[in-house]
């Protein structure tokens, strides 16, 4: 049961993965862009998190409403602003920028919250479990993080497929020029395709500010696992993302199995498998030259 | 009113010039053809009047705009609409979710999917289908109900008969009587000379950037236009 357990634990660690990985494939999906500073952009959301609820004494919900609108709203004006011009001059400048947008923000949030470790107080809400059979537990947390994983991939999925803003996005993605000829401003899509990446990686920094402790410098590690997932699943694939995060979290949840120490290792090593193996990623998204 | 009036119009990419004194002035209604060589600057004109590419000199004005300072979908939004040389459809996308793009505006008129679908029955068979999964004629068919989509007083049809079969050709041209009798003005940039002057009431010939020769397509002899065409002398 041991083992069930750990891949139940894998699964919704996957789609926490997802949550935060989601931003991610969006950005690149839309603009080609690689956000170096995706990972600390969700140790932002945890720590708007930690002045919604520890400073300004708000239940957890709110952070998990203002977070999110946070996030979107300094999304739209960085792309306006900065990231726009980026993706005009083309080649690296776009990952050049968000590189900067790291280091800047990383010595904001020192600046204002030291580098002490902080985490989110969730209460019952972090230690409740269901117990489903005898060895296997379902934390209320991490249950209620994988689901807003998969919901939250679901839904720009939805999004994507079905709404005008969405159908806007993908036009923009794959021909900017002829897209500006139908009347789409892409200049503006373009920040709404990064609001709307920001606010889910909003959302997942404060899930992330629930489930762990957190410094300023935390944002390295969700990096590496946001691109882990990206890249396993394929990259600009957002059902992709959800494919890699799982078999991330479940890699990990099973080497941690068989050794506590393995756990992130043997993640590693299946995103190196799959990177040698089928490069594109499990459900990469087709190419049309 | 002229709808669209164009007036010593240059356009340049970097150094090059590729517009140099393009003039030409369309009423409402009709069909306007702009014929020339390869390189005489026909696409370069229209991806100007799209503001695809920057006005360098001379003035655009469109319906009494300027076109001048406004973005490519701000002229859209005024009511121009293009088919792209080599058609360019969203190839991820399918044949509806095209045309759903191309109605992103939501100009008011005529022209929805239901309308395209009875109209050109061909489009309404493939609506499901994927851009890259498309022949060449049936791309051109989406392409241009993909424009008038978004209800354009102007439709600006980009070598139309490229890469095409002549049978599709001929099936393409017969369209454009549908779309100007519900009160779109076209605007054909064509190599064809012949289509090009079989199918409008107007005809300009550009040569190196500048307009050498216009009229109206019955008054143009295939003598004097094969000459504008190629530069040389008139033959009379």
């Amino acid at each position: 049961m041991d083992w069930v357990n750990a891949l139940a634990q894998g699964a919704l660690l996957g789609g926490f993965y997802a949550l935060l990985a989601a931003g991610l494939s969006l950005m690149f999906g839309v603009m080609r862009i690689v956000n170096l500073a995706h990972g600390l952009l969700a140790v932002a959301g945890a720590y708007v998190g930690v002045v919604v609820v520890e400073d300004a004494g708000l239940p957890l919900w709110v952070a998990l409403v203002v977070a999110p609108l946070v996030l979107a709203g300094f999304g739209y004006l960085l792309q306006r602003g900065f990231l726009n011009r980026a993706v005009d001059l083309g080649g690296l400048v776009p990952v050049l920028v968000t590189f900067g947008v790291a280091v800047i923000l990383t010595n904001l949030l020192q600046e204002w919250f030291t580098a002490d470790s902080q985490s989110l107080r969730s209460g019952s809400f972090g230690t409740a479990s269901v117990q489903l059979a005898d060895g296997l537990s379902i934390g209320l947390l991490p249950a209620v993080t994988g689901l807003a994983g998969v919901l939250v991939v679901a839904a720009l999925q939805w999004f994507l497929a079905r709404t005008r803003s969405g159908r806007a996005m993908r036009a923009a993605s794959d021909d900017p020029e002829v897209a500006r000829l139908m009347g789409i401003n892409e200049k503006h899509v373009y920040a709404l395709a990064t609001a709307i990446a920001l606010a889910t990686v909003g959302l997942a920094g404060v899930f992330l500010g629930m489930r762990t402790q957190f410094t300023p410098g935390y944002g390295d590690l969700v990096l590496i696992f946001a691109f882990e997932a990206v890249i396993i699943g394929g990259l600009g694939s957002l059902w992709g993302t959800l494919l890699g995060g799982l078999v991330l979290g479940v890699t990990q949840s099973l080497g941690s199995q068989i050794d506590p120490a393995y756990g992130f290792l043997i993640g590693h090593l299946v995103f190196l498998a799959v990177l040698a193996v089928r490069p594109a990623g499990l459900l990469p998204k087709v190419a049309v030259a | 009113m002229s709808l669209l009036e164009i007036t010593d119009l240059r356009a340049r990419y970097g150094e090059f010039q590729a517009l140099s004194g393009v003039s030409l002035s369309m009423e409402e209604g009709g069909v306007l053809a702009v014929v020339g060589a390869n390189g005489a600057g026909k696409t370069t004109l229209l991806k100007t009047i799209a503001g695809i590419v920057p006005v360098a000199g001379g003035s655009v004005v469109f319906d009494g705009h300027d076109l001048a300072p406004l973005a490519a979908h701000q002229r859209t939004r005024l009511g121009i609409a293009v088919t792209p040389e080599g058609r360019r459809l969203f190839p991820n996308m399918t044949v509806e979710e095209n045309l759903l793009v191309g109605g992103h505006t939501r100009r008011p008129g005529v022209w929805g999917l239901e309308r395209l679908y009875d109209t050109f029955g061909v489009v309404g068979d493939i609506r499901a289908r994927l851009g890259r999964h498309l022949s060449g004629g049936q791309q051109q068919a989406v392409a241009i109900c993909r424009a008038l989509m978004s209800n354009p007083k102007l439709l600006m049809l980009d070598e139309v008969s490229l890469g095409l079969a002549p049978v599709v050709v001929d099936q393409i041209y017969a369209t454009l009587p549908t779309i100007t009798e519900q009160g779109t003005t076209v605007l054909l940039v064509e190599q064809d000379a012949g289509h090009a002057l079989a199918a409008s009431d107007h005809v300009v010939c550009l040569l190196e950037g500048r307009t050498v020769l216009s009229g109206p397509s019955d008054q143009v002899s295939r003598a004097d236009l094969a000459s504008a065409y190629f530069g040389l002398a008139p033959s009379h």
